[in-house]
């Protein structure tokens, strides 16, 4: 999987709160209304400024704070493509892959607001077009690499009807 | 070589000996839903092909987040809640019962060694009881509700071994920030932490649940601690049943060990916007408040409305400010006026709330203007988190909180007491 976009950056410790606010995310399950106010409250301009395609950069630890999946949900509505950070929280973590949005664990020092960067999944590279360099990207976990392969974990249930990682 | 007690209850619930980094697929003993997780899980349940939950006694939902549901939107998603739970024939706790993170502990479920998934992040509060609980999404949560297993990537642990004694007006919540501000809010990621030592032995049963709460806030999946006689006698309250205590090996290996002399520390608050901006109260106090909320998964506990009661009785909260109570469950509210706190919270000019989680995630039941500041005894203060983002919010003990409500501005609580 390649993706290609722009670069939104955003610093370290970015909660879920930021990501959904808890004002929005108790009244619907149309993640394509809560897309309309994703990061909102550290930008309240992000979602007429994303272009399809386009990624969200964070610093460490990525996602803390609330379970709430609307977060990756609500990122994934607004046509973001992927997450990159140099470090998540575990529970943003599984929930970004559970629900089919990739999170991408690099060192994102080497990325700036509005670069223009290309993400190859598969090979496990950045390429930073803006900058001309390459970034290598932390694998994932094999357990994850089957969740994802399967189409997130409620394709994984309906093909199995479990857990199966044998 | 020796176990941790988070690698001993995976090793108990997976079949084989589990080590830190392992993956391992785990039985699950509880599996626990929330407002705001619940209606997406039942999507994902039905999107998993979802027939029955795995087990009617050991499944739950809480309506607790923005309860009673303030608009249209709330409602429906309560209403989803309350048909799947019908359908599927398992316990709901509606609203006005209390917060889930103080009604599963109190439905005996729970304990020494048991496993625990909750689609909250809080969950990890029941570390308290030595029980490993954690936080998951609602996909996550609807395989738990179908399967009654868990995967996890089993984590190193920390351990944080507490010496000493907590001075007069100094709390567990105090010290749960202070470790916090230390380790800061990325300290323990991927990692269980363990509270060890004199100073966690001293605790109520009640204070130690603050101390287990709040271990996500250093990024931790799980806060455990040991059981002793406090843990058993709290639990029988509850239930008859047994729970075998899960302790770490004398050869146990820990990828951290850090070590605090808890008997000078003073009252903590953590600072907007971020609960690692961790100082003691004297360094923001005379910072003018106008509400102060007492209540929540953090501190909403008989203990706390006690500790606030002590320092309000006779006297009256601060015309500037509006002091809102949110008791964690019915039976605390019960025992809360049988007991005149409540009378001497209301007396002294508070708000009580419904039961519940109150104010804390910004949906209902006292959300700040514009340039206000707010006092709480919660566990997150981030931008917005009350439904304001140009309002600051200070987190502190329920001491704190009590005596700043009085004054009108933060205040050192030791002056009360």
């Amino acid at each position: 999987m390649e993706f290609s976009g722009k670069a939104h950056k955003f610093g370290n410790d970015v909660n879920t709160d930021y990501i959904i606010s808890g004002k929005y995310k108790f009244k619907t399950l149309d993640m394509k209304e809560l897309a309309k106010h994703v990061m909102e409250d550290l930008d309240p301009d992000f979602y007429e400024k994303v272009s399809s395609g386009d990624f969200i950069v964070g610093g460490s630890n990525f996602g803390c704070g609330s379970s709430r999946e609307q977060a990756p949900l609500a990122i994934k509505y607004a046509d973001v493509s992927a997450v990159l950070a140099k470090s998540f929280a575990r529970i943003f973590y599984r929930n970004a892959i559970n629900t089919g949005l990739p999170v991408v664990e690099c060192d994102t020092d080497q990325i700036d607001q509005g670069d223009e960067i290309v993400v190859d999944l598969a090979a496990g590279v950045i390429n930073n077009k803006t900058k001309g360099n390459t970034i290598p990207i932390k694998p994932l976990p094999a357990v994850m690499i089957k969740i994802l392969n399967d189409g997130g974990l409620a394709a994984h249930f309906r093909k199995f009807g479990g857990f199966n990682f044998g | 070589m020796g176990q941790t007690i988070i690698e001993k209850i995976l090793s108990s619930h997976c079949g084989q000996t589990a080590r830190a980094n392992e993956i391992v697929v785990a039985r699950v003993d509880y599996v626990m839903g929330q407002d705001g997780t619940a209606p997406l899980a039942i999507n994902a349940f039905n999107d998993m092909n979802g027939k029955e939950v795995f087990d009617h006694e050991k499944v739950a939902f809480v309506i607790d987040h923005s309860a009673p549901s303030p608009n249209e939107g709330v409602s429906a998603l309560h209403k989803l809640m309350r048909e799947f739970v019908r359908e599927k024939m398992f316990r709901l706790y509606d609203i006005g019962e209390g917060v889930c993170h103080q009604l599963i502990p109190e439905s005996g479920e729970v304990g020494p060694g048991s496993l625990v998934i909750g689609a909250d992040s809080h969950t990890c509060t029941y570390g308290a009881l030595n029980a490993f609980s954690t936080g998951v999404g609602s996909t996550d949560l609807a395989g738990g509700l179908i399967s009654g297993q868990m995967w996890f990537k089993v984590p190193e642990t920390f351990k944080f071994v507490c010496n000493g004694t907590l001075p007069p007006g100094v709390f567990s919540k105090d010290l749960i920030l202070y470790l916090i501000g230390d380790v800061t809010a990325d300290g323990a990621t991927y990692m269980a932490a363990e509270y060890v030592g004199e100073a966690i032995a001293a605790l109520s049963q009640e204070a130690r649940f603050t101390i287990a709460n709040m271990a996500i806030e250093m990024g931790a999946k799980a806060g455990l601690m040991e059981a002793d006689d406090k843990t058993y006698d709290w639990l029988r309250r509850f239930t008859k049943r047994e729970f075998t205590q899960v302790v770490a090996d004398g050869d146990a290996i820990y990828a951290k060990v850090r070590e605090y002399d808890v008997s000078k520390l003073e009252p903590q608050v953590a600072k907007p916007h971020k609960v690692d901006n961790v100082a003691p109260v004297g360094d923001v106090a005379g910072k003018p408040i106008q509400q102060a909320l007492l209540g929540t998964c953090t501190n909403g506990r008989l203990e706390d409305l006690r500790i606030a009661a002590g320092i309000l009785a006779n006297r009256k909260v601060h015309p500037d400010v509006r002091m809102i109570v949110a008791p964690a469950s019915r039976r605390i509210f019960l025992d809360a006026m049988a007991e005149g706190i409540i009378q001497t919270l209301v007396e002294s000019g508070a708000a009580i709330v419904t039961p519940g989680c109150g104010p804390c995630v910004g949906t209902h039941n006292g959300v700040p203007s514009d340039g206000e500041t707010v006092i709480s005894t919660a566990n997150r203060n981030f931008k917005g988190r009350m439904g304001n983002s140009n309002a600051e919010i200070f987190l502190a003990s329920p001491a704190t909180v009590a005596a700043s409500a009085l004054t009108g501005k933060i205040t050192d609580p030791r002056e009360f007491i």
